[in-house]
């Protein structure tokens, strides 16, 4: 990391484009150190998929089949568009733990505005959208604002929702039965074999990864993560970007909540405690680091459809449950040992 | 200054919410009849959220309204809270009632608070699940062996006593969990010895979770002629599965387990041949007479089983069904 020089930070605080600014925090050989190892580790995420699918084929010729090809992708819908939105908030080197019990928060209002108060499709969607942008908000004013860790404020907020989502449903699952239509947002076939929830997931990585690379909110991210004081400095309000960060990440728990919902067409107010955990794990299967300032949207998919290729493969070899858990945990090890150990070379290769 | 400040809108909104959170709470505290020298009996449940724990409630206050007793009912959040169970257990017997009603999360860790309450001189009978002590006089709960071979019998006879079956299950700790699997399983064994159990994997009662693996189970053995689901969360998984896959209602011979709004329209649509539910009204009748029994020393069977029942397309809407559903 170059330590941002005096004019740079002149230059930023008069004329203030601040894509210029973070330049600094992005640009020269570390830069290029670190694009290279991202890439390097997407290219190994990727061969492990490749492998584990080899693997579970060789095992069993039932695993490659389309239907259950179109089963592991709808599997991965829901863990994937969390681990999209909470992608950004691990580059900043903050964590999210709300993300499980916030998704079925949304799925509850979205129950409540469609199914209990009976108002049209679009505005339950916006509604669900709106409340995961809230609890995004709140998180990062607790975080950005107040400045609490980001492990404490979302373990609060990850309390807060379960209950709420408990008081909100009267404790019953909420059924979208009488609601025409609402299951098609997970399973209608727009394209013939593909469910829409996987559409959506596929079109968020898209935009997120758009975000993530062309623009200034992007920039920020990676900026804030690599070192937050260093772009305090350069006139930066990082508070701010924190902030939308979180709200955006919020934004992707909403569209999480409204998908789980449709695939169950129903709100189930007792499910999502551990799913913040599985879509932590596909983001750092991906090569996103804890530690802030290094990842990729690319990544996280192909990390969320790692664990869900393993899990399913695993389960169609009839592997017990319990063994299934142990390998996940394993390939979540390996992949966070393959991250350090990349970080401390490219940290030796920085001082030669 | 301007932190101390922040620090206030804080605080001032955890109190608020936690104000309106107690608010809510203390309403669903007590039940049942009132006035002074009632006897008064602390039920502490394995939860309260589930429609199950509040048709055991409502079966409990109605039974106390009739014996004019008071009752308190208790649970926490989430079924894995053993901790704050056992707090909610300490309460009740510091209390003093003149009886205890209780269902262990945990069979050991409740073992020597059971101890305080003998020693307070406070009977205690048990409902659901049991805990590996001697001070309990009765136990009143749907004995899940026998309800998971009343599964595999109507399984059996569903697809001609032979064929693949593969059983979702909610969880392999969890003793209900464990004997509806086991009594499953041995029946099948035992009695239908055509009928191979290919695969049994765990969902969690996770709908999305057991959606999955149910698809993985189909996937991996096409020839799959049966799935058995423990619970409902299992079972709904199942029915999503079959939907998601498209496959025409009656291709396989889905039995579920509980009862709710989800598995009776599957029951009345096809998709699943049937299941079993249970009497949670009567558990919570039982559990309440048995507290005020204890209380006058009067002698019980060890084990009440409150029964198991078979329902289908044919049965749903029955007289005998319909008391037994819970939503």
């Amino acid at each position: 990391m170059t330590t941002p020089r005096a004019e740079d930070l002149a230059d930023a605080r008069t004329q203030s484009p601040p894509a210029e600014a973070v330049a600094v925090g992005g640009g020269g050989r570390g830069g290029r150190f670190a694009a290279l190892g991202q890439g390097l580790q997407q290219l190994l995420a990727f061969g492990t998929l490749i492998a584990l699918m080899i693997i579970f084929f060789i095992a069993s010729p039932k695993f490659l089949t389309i239907t259950n090809i179109s089963s592991i992708l709808l599997s991965t819908a829901v863990i994937g568009i969390l681990a999209v939105g909470t992608t950004f908030v691990i580059i900043t080197g903050g964590i999210d733990l709300s993300l499980g019990t916030a998704m079925t928060l949304c799925s509850v209002v979205v129950g409540l505005l469609l199914s209990n108060a009976g108002l049209p499709l679009p505005v339950g969607i916006l509604g669900g959208l709106a409340m995961g942008a809230l609890i995004g908000f709140i998180n990062g004013f607790n975080v950005a604002i107040l400045g609490l860790p980001p492990f404490i404020a979302t373990l609060s907020m990850m309390l807060v929702c379960q209950g709420l989502a408990l008081v909100l449903s009267g404790v019953k699952p909420i059924y979208f039965t009488g609601v025409e239509g609402f299951s098609k947002i997970a399973l209608g076939e727009i394209i013939p074999r593909i469910p829409n929830a996987v559409l959506i997931l596929f079109a968020l990585a898209l935009v997120a990864g758009i975000i993530l690379r062309k623009t200034i909110l992007g920039r920020m991210t990676y900026a804030i993560g690599s070192n937050e004081e260093a772009t305090r400095l350069s006139g930066i309000n990082t508070r701010r970007w924190v902030l939308a960060i979180y709200t955006l990440a919020g934004v992707a728990t909403g569209i999480a909540g409204i998908v789980l919902a449709a695939r169950l067409n129903s709100a189930q107010p007792q499910l999502g405690v551990g799913y913040e955990l599985q879509a932590i794990a596909a983001v750092i299967i991906g090569g996103t680091s804890l530690l802030g300032g290094r990842g990729s949207i690319l990544g996280t998919i192909i990390g969320a459809l790692i664990m869900s290729v393993l899990i399913n493969g695993l389960r169609i070899l009839a592997i017990q449950t319990e063994w299934q858990t142990v390998v996940v945990g394993l390939v979540v090890l390996v992949a966070v040992f393959a991250d350090n150990l990349r970080k401390r070379r490219a940290e030796g290769g920085g001082r030669h | 200054m301007k932190s101390y400040t922040k620090a206030a809108i804080a605080v001032t909104a955890a109190l608020v919410m936690a104000l309106t959170a107690c608010g809510r709470g203390e309403d669903s505290g007590s039940g049942g009849g009132g006035g002074k020298g009632d006897l008064d009996i602390a039920l502490v449940s394995k939860g309260f959220q589930h429609q199950f724990w509040q048709a055991v409630k409502s079966g409990a206050e109605e039974k106390a309204k009739e014996l004019g007793v008071t009752m308190t009912f208790d649970g926490p959040a989430s079924e894995t809270e053993v901790d704050s169970q056992l707090q909610m257990l300490q309460a009740a017997i510091e209390r003093q009632p003149d009886a205890i009603g209780y269902a262990a999360l945990d069979p050991e860790a409740c073992v020597p608070l059971l101890d305080q309450a003998k020693q307070a001189d406070i009977p205690v009978v048990e409902f659901d699940a049991g805990c590996n002590s001697k001070v309990p006089v009765t136990i009143c709960k749907t004995d899940s062996k026998v309800a998971g071979a009343l599964a595999a019998d109507h399984m059996a006879q569903l697809m001609g006593k032979k064929g693949k079956v593969a059983i979702v299950g909610h969880s392999q700790i969890n003793s209900t969990g464990v004997e509806r699997r086991d009594g499953f399983v041995e029946k099948m064994k035992s009695d239908y010895p055509d009928i191979q159990i290919v695969d049994i994997q765990y969902g969690d009662g996770d709908h999305l979770k057991s959606a999955d693996i149910a698809k993985a189970m189909i996937a991996a053995n096409p020839d799959l002629g049966g799935l058995y689901g423990t619970n409902e969360g299992s079972a709904i998984g199942i029915v999503d599965a079959v939907n998601e896959l498209k496959l025409p209602a009656g291709k396989l011979t889905i039995v579920g387990f509980d009862s709710g709004q989800a598995q009776i329209d599957a029951i009345n649509n096809g998709v699943m041949a049937g299941a079993i539910t249970q009497d949670p009204m009567a558990i919570g009748r039982c559990t309440l007479e048995s507290a005020v029994k204890a209380t006058k020393g009067e002698k019980m069977d060890a084990v009440q089983d409150t029964g198991s029942f078979w329902y289908d397309k044919s049965n749903v809407s029955s007289d005998e069904i319909q008391p037994k559903l819970y939503k």
